[in-house]
C-alpha cells in the first residue's frame, strides 16, 4: 500500500489545463493544418495523408474540426470554418453529458489508439461529461474509424440502428471521411457520408489527440 | 535455394518442384530445423499460379525459397496442415486468394471474404464477396447439454479493432475458442500492386498504424533491396531509433492494459500516459505520433541532430527511471502475480506447432528475434539481447516485454549520442526486372515479413505482406482452452494481436 502511494505521490498531476490554459505547443515537425497562402488550387483535408513527401507546407496548427464534409476543402478563397456547436435542443440534451460508442470499420488502429489515449490522465476526458460507452443502446452518438470495409458495413449499420435517436454521428480520420488512402479498394467506402449523415468530421491520419479534443468540444459549445 | 533478409533472387533463380517434392521438402525441412516463415501464390502469365514457400533457418540466419506450379485444369494440392499445423492459415489464404483447393485441410473455411484474385468464377465458397461473416460462418460448435455458447464481436465494448469471437464454454470453463476476424479487410496486397511507389509506400504505412515504422522499414528495404541501393549508416540508425520507440510505446501500453485486465488501476494509468511519451518522442522526430512520413525508400526524411539527441537521452534517462518504479509496483503485487501467472500457458511445443512469433514465442522460450536471428541493418552493429522467458503463461508475455523494454531503452541511449554519419535520404534507382526480394523487420509483436516481385516494365507484379499477427493468432485460441472465460480478457491482451495487420 505504501509503496502505491508513494509512487502515486512521485507520479503528481499530469492532467493538462486546456481548455481552461492555452492548449500545450506542439513540436515544430507536427504536420498540422495545411498551409493556404501560396497554394495553388484547393485541398481537401479529408483526403489527404499529410504526409512530408506531399508538395504542400503544413502549419503546426492542430484545429481542423468542422461540421460540413465541404468546410474540409480548402482554398486561397475559402479558409477553415470550425465545427459549429450542436442547436440549442441538442445541447440541452447533451451538453453537459455525451455517451458515445466507437465503430472501427476498416482502420489501421492508429486513428482507435489515439481516441483511447483521450482516457488518459493527461486529458481525462470525463472531465467533460464525455464517455465511451460499451453499447449502442447506451449511447448518443456514434464514433466511426476507418474506410468502412464491405465486412463492416452491416455491423456499422446495426450499431447505427440501436443507437436511441437523437444521435450524434462523428468521422475520426481521412479513412472515414473520404476512404483515404485505400479508396481505389473495391472493398472500402468512399467515406462514411455516403452510407449515414455525419455531423463531425476530424480529419487526420491520425488525428492528434488535441485535434479530436478539440471537435468534440466545439460540438458541445465548450470552446469560444 | 538460400537467400537471407533484405536479399533478392532472379525469378529464375527460384526452384520448381513437383507438386510432390514441393510438399515433402516443406514437410522435411520443417520437421527438421526450419519454419514457415511464408506460403503464397503468384498468378503466372500463362495463368498458372506459383505456390512459393519461404523457410526460415534461425540458428542460420538463412532463408530458403523454392515453388511449385498449379495449373488452372487442376487447380488443388494435397494439403500440408494434417501433418504441420503452422501452414493451415496459409493454406486457407491461398485457398481463398487463388481459389485453390488443399485437399484434406481440416478446416477449410474463409479468412477475409473476398472474391478470388486469379478473375474466375468459381471461388471455392460461392458468393464469398457478398456474405456477412459471422451469419455465414459455420463455427465449431460442441454439443451437450451443459455446453453454452458466447459469441463476441464485430464490435467490442472498447475502443478496439472488430474481430468476432466464438467460445464454447461448459460453465466457466473455455472448451474451445474459435476466432474470425476479415472485418478489416481493405484489399491492401491487390493495392500495392497496382499502385505507384508513392502511394503504395503511404499503403505501407497503414497497414497496421500501430506497426507503421515496422511496415514501412520492411516495404522500403525490398525497394531498397529490389533497386540495388544502399542507404546510409546514420538512416540505418534513424530507422532502428524509430523501430524502437514504436517498440517502446506499444509495450509499455500493453504492460498498462495488463494490469487493468487484471484490476490493478494504478499502473494502467501511469503506462497508458508513458506511452504518450514515447509517441510523442515519435511526434519531435518525424512529425506523426506513430511516425507515418519517416521511412523512405532511400533512407529517412528526418534528421536527429545533437540538440534533439540530447534532448531524447535526456527524457529517456527519466522515462527508464518511471518505468523502473511503475513496472516494480505491478511485477511485486502478489494480487496482479496471481492473476498473471499460469493462465493462458503454451509450452515450447506447442508455441513450435503453432509456429509463434514475437515476444508471445519468446515467452515459450522460442528463440528468435529478427534483430539478432537475421540481423540487417543497424542491428549487426548493435546487439540486442533475446529476451526470453520459460513459463508460456499471461506472467511470461508480461515479463518479456518489460525485459524488452529495458533493453530498447539501453540500445537507444547508446546510439543516441553516437550517431553514425552520412546522407539520410539517396535517390533509388529504377527496379531490376523480375526479381524477387524479402525483408524481415523485428516490430513490436514479432517478425514481420514483405516480399515484393518485379515485374518486366518496373512495378510491382505481386506484393505479398505478412504481420506477426498472422502466426499468433491461432496461439491466442489456443492459450484459451481450459482457463476461464473471465481469464480471455487478460490473455487476450497478453498477445494484443492486430486484427487489420491480420485482415490487410
Amino acid at each position: 500500500m505504501l509503496k502505491i502511494l508513494r509512487t502515486r505521490f512521485k507520479q503528481g498531476c499530469k492532467t493538462m489545463l486546456f481548455p481552461k490554459a492555452p492548449a500545450p505547443t506542439l513540436p515544430s515537425r507536427y504536420r498540422g493544418r495545411p498551409v493556404i497562402a501560396g497554394l495553388s488550387g484547393s485541398v481537401d483535408l479529408g483526403k489527404i495523408s499529410f504526409n512530408p513527401d506531399s508538395d504542400m507546407a503544413y502549419s503546426n496548427d492542430y484545429q481542423m474540426a468542422v461540421s460540413k464534409r465541404e468546410d474540409l476543402v480548402l482554398s486561397q478563397e475559402r479558409e477553415i470554418v470550425l465545427a459549429r456547436a450542436l442547436n440549442d435542443k441538442m445541447l440541452k440534451i447533451f451538453g453537459r453529458s455525451l455517451k458515445l460508442r466507437q465503430v472501427s470499420a476498416g482502420g489501421c488502429n492508429a486513428c482507435e489508439l489515439d481516441i483511447n489515449v483521450l482516457n488518459t490522465p493527461v486529458f481525462d476526458l470525463s472531465r467533460f461529461g464525455i464517455q465511451f460507452v460499451a453499447s449502442p443502446r447506451h449511447a448518443d452518438g456514434i464514433v466511426v474509424t476507418g474506410p468502412i470495409t464491405k465486412n463492416m458495413r452491416e455491423a456499422l449499420l446495426k450499431t447505427y440502428e440501436a443507437t436511441p435517436d437523437p444521435k450524434i454521428v462523428i468521422a475520426i480520420g481521412g479513412c472515414a471521411i473520404s476512404g483515404g488512402i485505400f479508396s481505389d479498394s473495391p472493398q472500402v467506402s468512399k467515406g462514411l457520408d455516403t452510407i449515414i449523415p455525419v455531423d463531425l468530421y476530424i480529419p487526420g491520419c491520425p488525428p492528434h489527440p488535441l485535434t479530436i479534443l478539440d471537435g468534440l468540444l466545439r460540438l458541445l459549445d465548450r470552446l469560444k | 535455394m538460400e537467400l537471407f533478409n533484405g536479399g533478392q533472387i532472379p525469378l529464375s533463380n527460384i526452384p520448381t518442384l513437383s507438386l510432390d517434392e514441393f510438399r515433402k521438402q516443406i514437410l522435411n525441412r520443417c520437421h527438421d530445423e526450419a519454419r514457415l516463415m511464408n506460403l503464397f501464390g503468384v498468378l503466372e502469365a500463362n495463368g498458372k499460379v506459383r505456390l512459393l514457400a519461404i523457410l526460415g533457418l534461425d540458428e542460420d540466419a538463412e532463408l530458403e525459397i523454392f515453388s511449385t506450379l498449379i495449373s488452372p485444369e487442376s487447380p488443388q494440392y494435397e494439403s500440408m496442415t494434417k501433418d504441420l499445423l503452422q501452414a493451415h492459415l496459409f493454406e486457407r489464404e491461398i485457398a481463398e486468394q487463388w481459389a485453390i483447393t488443399p485437399v484434406g485441410h481440416p478446416w477449410l473455411k474463409p479468412l477475409r471474404y473476398h472474391s478470388n484474385y486469379r478473375s474466375v468464377s468459381a471461388d471455392i465458397w460461392q458468393g464469398i464477396a457478398n456474405k456477412t461473416i459471422p451469419g455465414e460462418y459455420p463455427f465449431y460448435a460442441v454439443g451437450g447439454e451443459e455446453v453454452h455458447e458466447v459469441g463476441v464481436g464485430p464490435v467490442h465494448a472498447g475502443i478496439i479493432e472488430p474481430g468476432h469471437f466464438r467460445f464454447q464454454c461448459h460453465g466457466e470453463e473455455i472448451l474451445h475458442l474459435e476466432i474470425q476476424l476479415g472485418y478489416q479487410h481493405r484489399g491492401i496486397e491487390p493495392l500495392m500492386a497496382g499502385a505507384d511507389l508513392r502511394r503504395s509506400m503511404l499503403l505501407s504505412e497503414s497497414i497496421a498504424g500501430d506497426t507503421a515504422i515496422g511496415h514501412s522499414t520492411a516495404f522500403c528495404e525490398v525497394v531498397e533491396s529490389l533497386t540495388g541501393c544502399a542507404i546510409s549508416p546514420r538512416a540505418q540508425a534513424i530507422r532502428a531509433v524509430a523501430l524502437e520507440l514504436e517498440r517502446l510505446a506499444n509495450h509499455v501500453g500493453d504492460l498498462g492494459a495488463l494490469g487493468m485486465d487484471a484490476g490493478f488501476l494504478p499502473t494502467s494509468g501511469y503506462f497508458g500516459r508513458m506511452r504518450g511519451d514515447y509517441l510523442n518522442l515519435l511526434l519531435s522526430l518525424t512529425g506523426n505520433r506513430f511516425g507515418k512520413g519517416l521511412c523512405r525508400p532511400g533512407g529517412v526524411l528526418f534528421d536527429i541532430d545533437t540538440a534533439m539527441a540530447d534532448d531524447f537521452c535526456h527524457k529517456l534517462k527519466r522515462y527508464r527511471q518511471e518505468f523502473q518504479d511503475v513496472s516494480d509496483l505491478l511485477f511485486t503485487r502478489p494480487s496482479v502475480l496471481a492473476r498473471f501467472e499460469g493462465v493462458g500457458i503454451i509450452d515450447l511445443k506447442d508455441a513450435k506447432r503453432i509456429g509463434l512469433v514475437g515476444p508471445a514465442g519468446r515467452a515459450s522460450q522460442l528463440e528468435c528475434d529478427i534483430r539478432s536471428s537475421y540481423s540487417s541493418g543497424m542491428w549487426q552493429f548493435h546487439h540486442v539481447p533475446i529476451s526470453l522467458a520459460a513459463t508460456g503463461d499471461v506472467y511470461a508475455r508480461a515479463l518479456v516485454r518489460r525485459q524488452e523494454v529495458i533493453r530498447s531503452l539501453e540500445f537507444l541511449l547508446k546510439v543516441l549520442p553516437s550517431l553514425p554519419t552520412g546522407e539520410i535520404h539517396v535517390r533509388p534507382g529504377a527496379f531490376k526486372p523480375d526479381t524477387l526480394a524479402v525483408s524481415m523487420v523485428e516490430g513490436w509483436r514479432g517478425e514481420i515479413m514483405h516480399v515484393g516481385i518485379s515485374d518486366a516494365q518496373g512495378g510491382f507484379a505481386r506484393y505479398k505482406i505478412k504481420d506477426p499477427s498472422f502466426h499468433n493468432w491461432f496461439g491466442l485460441a489456443f492459450a484459451c482452452r481450459g482457463q476461464e472465460i473471465s481469464d480471455f480478457p487478460l490473455c487476450n491482451k497478453s498477445f494484443n494481436l492486430s486484427y487489420c495487420g491480420h485482415d490487410l
